[in-house]
């Protein structure tokens, strides 16, 4: 007899499966991707949602922490809201639907549906590995997204935004994005949610960057206080390929953001850089691995992480460098700004070398408001509870301001964090 | 306008009494220069006027226009009118210069009832106080004093004093870490603040400053207590012959 089967179903492993059952028919798929739907739902029947004991999942017990999942309801659109940056070109996905109206030139979209029912996206659905519950839900229930293709030596002026807004109940989406060689993009994938009602979002993305691609990807996450939120971020650096990814995550109840890359071509760079600001009871985990798999790239990763009340975070990250990626220079680092007794963050920073002339350092720090600092402010007049808020934003400004090339971009993003801080601090 | 009787103050922390029953009145319009040996609790005293929160006050008062300000803690005492140039100001990666001015100014004149200054008559005020003390615009550009040389850090606590417009001024060490020429521009802007309902703390080690900031009182802190007052004249005595005597007459 298979033990796997004794498991026992929690309600939200339960919630899934029957979100699946209620929408077969409905779900989009040729033959190949059906079954293989079937596969990744019987997977999770069986094996169910991931615990302490896996250990990419050491620090994010989901089985524990995921109570209750809403039903799925197709009839609930969310409306689109303006972009974070003004002037930006905006695709939207609302509840699972997309929307291509506003494509600017050098873009090529469909909705991911059409790769779903054509058969194209099934490579792309395999899971990353056993672990990979994300891939593994989202492939088994994903409904819709995009397909995005920007055209050799494509640059543009304003961001492109891509809008994923809900209001509850369910969304699946995905993402392939391929940049052409010598493209040079900023584009802002943005998961909101427009009502207090919970939500459960899962949404994959794959960014492929050819030769010399430079590639500014901001995932800002800002889902209601009740929502679970579990996103993947798939990349492959191309050679001389430059990518800057920025993870801001200021929403959400139960959130995991989970970075996969490969630097795969010589002369790779990735700049990835983490704000979370994590505030009431929510759960925040960011899980990084990057793989330098040849020689001669380069990456830094710098998480700043903000905990007010009982708000738990997690950084796992990890990198791995191939026998064969001589001259690899990495550095990672993760710091926390702990204002809360009852908060809580864990740093897990791992280095897997195998070649032995390379660069790689990581480092983790936790701190508390500088006194000198506070007094400095409050001796100017500024009330205290401003002037927390004043030297916690600096704390993780620092990072926005490294994209100064785009003035509306850093006004954007500030915004977003000085209103989060308003509302928590 | 300020009255400090009988102050006995220690280090929060380890309890360490620094200030023991520390006697000193300043009139409105006067500038009063304390002086002393390292370690006489001259720097202790400005964070105590200024309301940091290492330091317990144990006994005595402090009076500010005939009030105790106590129980204010620091941002209310700036907002009434306190004003210290730090000896080391302080550095803040990741706030902005003009920011930092602006919510100072706009948030004392909030706790007074006064409207906000809209942003055109903020700059102006900056733009003209900086051009006195020639702060170079960039430098206002910059996170507040990151990058900034010790003259530079001197003259940006003197612009704030500018700006702020404060009724107590007290600064702690000004001229430590000056050349001559910055010495003379940080004290031209002292001197300008200078009026009749403004009452000014020099805290000095040496009385070089004192030859640009000329004092009407004089007073010499040891042990955190003021064992003697005077004029400016008590200022050269010390300059000629240290501080040895007058120790050795207040044992």
């Amino acid at each position: 007899m298979n033990m796997q089967q004794a498991i026992k179903m929690t309600a939200a492993e339960t919630a899934l499966v029957d979100a699946y059952t209620a929408q077969i028919g409905d779900l989009p798929g040729d033959g190949a991707v059906l079954s293989l739907r079937d596969t990744l739902v019987h997977e999770l029947k069986t094996a169910g949602l991931p615990t302490r004991r896996v250990e990419s999942w050491h620090y994010t017990d989901l089985r524990t922490l995921l109570r209750a999942v809403p039903s799925a309801d197709p009839s609930a659109f969310a409306d689109r809201v303006d972009p974070i940056v003004p002037g930006s070109s905006v695709l939207s996905v609302r509840n699972g639907q997309a929307d291509l109206k506003s494509l600017p030139e050098g873009v090529t979209a469909r909705s991911y549906t059409e790769s779903l029912l054509d058969g194209s996206a099934v490579a792309g659905l395999a899971v990353l590995g056993s672990d990979d519950a994300i891939g593994r839900i989202n492939g088994g229930l994903v409904g819709g997204g995009l397909e995005i293709a920007l055209a050799e030596g494509a640059e543009f002026e304003a961001p492109l935004e891509i809008q994923i807004a809900q209001s509850h109940g369910q969304a699946h989406t995905r993402f392939p994005v391929s940049f052409g060689a010598g493209s040079k993009a900023t584009v802002i994938e943005r998961h909101l949610s427009t009502n207090g009602d919970a939500s459960f979002v899962s949404s994959v993305t794959d960014l492929t960057l050819a030769e010399g691609a430079d590639v500014i990807w901001i995932i800002l996450q800002q889902q209601g206080p009740a929502d679970t939120h579990l996103g993947q971020i798939r990349f492959d650096l191309g050679k001389d390929a430059k990518l800057h990814l920025v993870v801001i995550n200021a929403g959400g109840k139960l959130v995991r953001q989970e970075l996969h890359g490969k630097a795969s071509g010589e002369g790779a760079d990735l700049t990835l850089r983490g704000i979370n600001l994590l505030g009431g009871d929510s759960h925040t985990d960011v899980t990084f691995t990057l793989s330098h798999d040849v020689p001669h790239t380069t990456s830094t990763e710098i998480i700043r992480n903000v905990v007010f009340d009982r708000a738990k975070g997690v950084f796992q990250g990890k990198i791995l460098v191939a026998k064969d990626a001589q001259k690899t220079d990495a550095k990672m680092s993760c710091n926390t700004l702990l204002l809360s007794d009852e908060g809580d963050f864990s740093a897990k920073p791992e280095l897997e070398i195998f070649a032995d002339d390379v660069q790689c350092g990581h480092g983790a720090t936790v701190i508390d408001i500088d006194h000198t600092q506070l007094f400095y402010l409050l001796s100017r007049g500024i009330p205290e509870n401003k002037a927390r808020a004043m030297l916690v934003n600096a704390f993780v400004a620092e990072i926005v301001e490294e994209l100064e090339a785009d003035e509306a971009l850093v006004e954007a993003l500030e915004g977003v964090i000085s209103a989060w801080l308003a509302k928590h601090a | 306008m300020l009255e400090i009787k009988n102050l006995h103050a220690r280090i929060a922390e380890d309890g360490t009494e620094i200030i023991r029953g520390l006697d000193l009145t300043v009139k409105a319009g006067e500038v009063a220069a304390i002086m002393g040996p390292n370690g006489s609790g001259k720097s202790t005293l400005s964070y105590i006027l200024s309301g940091r929160e290492d330091y317990e006050v144990t006994e005595g008062d402090i009076l500010y226009n005939g009030e105790s300000i106590l129980e204010l803690d620091a941002s209310e005492r700036a907002a009434k009118g306190i004003f210290l140039a730090f000896q080391y100001p302080v550095e803040i990666p990741g706030v902005a210069t003009m920011q930092f001015l602006k919510v100072a100014m706009n948030e004392q004149r909030k706790y007074r009832g006064e409207d906000e200054l809209t942003t055109p008559e903020f700059m102006r005020r900056v733009k003209e106080a900086a051009a006195e003390l020639k702060i170079a615009p960039e430098m206002l550009r910059r996170p507040v004093n990151v990058g900034f040389s010790g003259g530079e850090k001197k003259r940006a606590e003197i612009l704030q004093m500018a700006l702020l417009e404060p009724k107590l001024c007290i600064l702690d060490e000004t001229d430590s870490g000056l050349d001559i020429d910055a010495l003379k521009v940080v004290a031209d802007g002292v001197n300008a603040l200078r009026s009749p309902d403004r009452a000014v703390v020099v805290i000095t080690h040496y009385q070089r400053l004192l030859d640009y900031i000329i004092p009407d009182t004089v007073h010499v802190l040891y042990k955190g207590q003021v064992i003697k007052s005077g004029d400016k004249a008590l200022a050269h005595e010390l300059e000629a012959n240290g501080y040895a005597d007058i120790i050795e007459a207040a044992a």
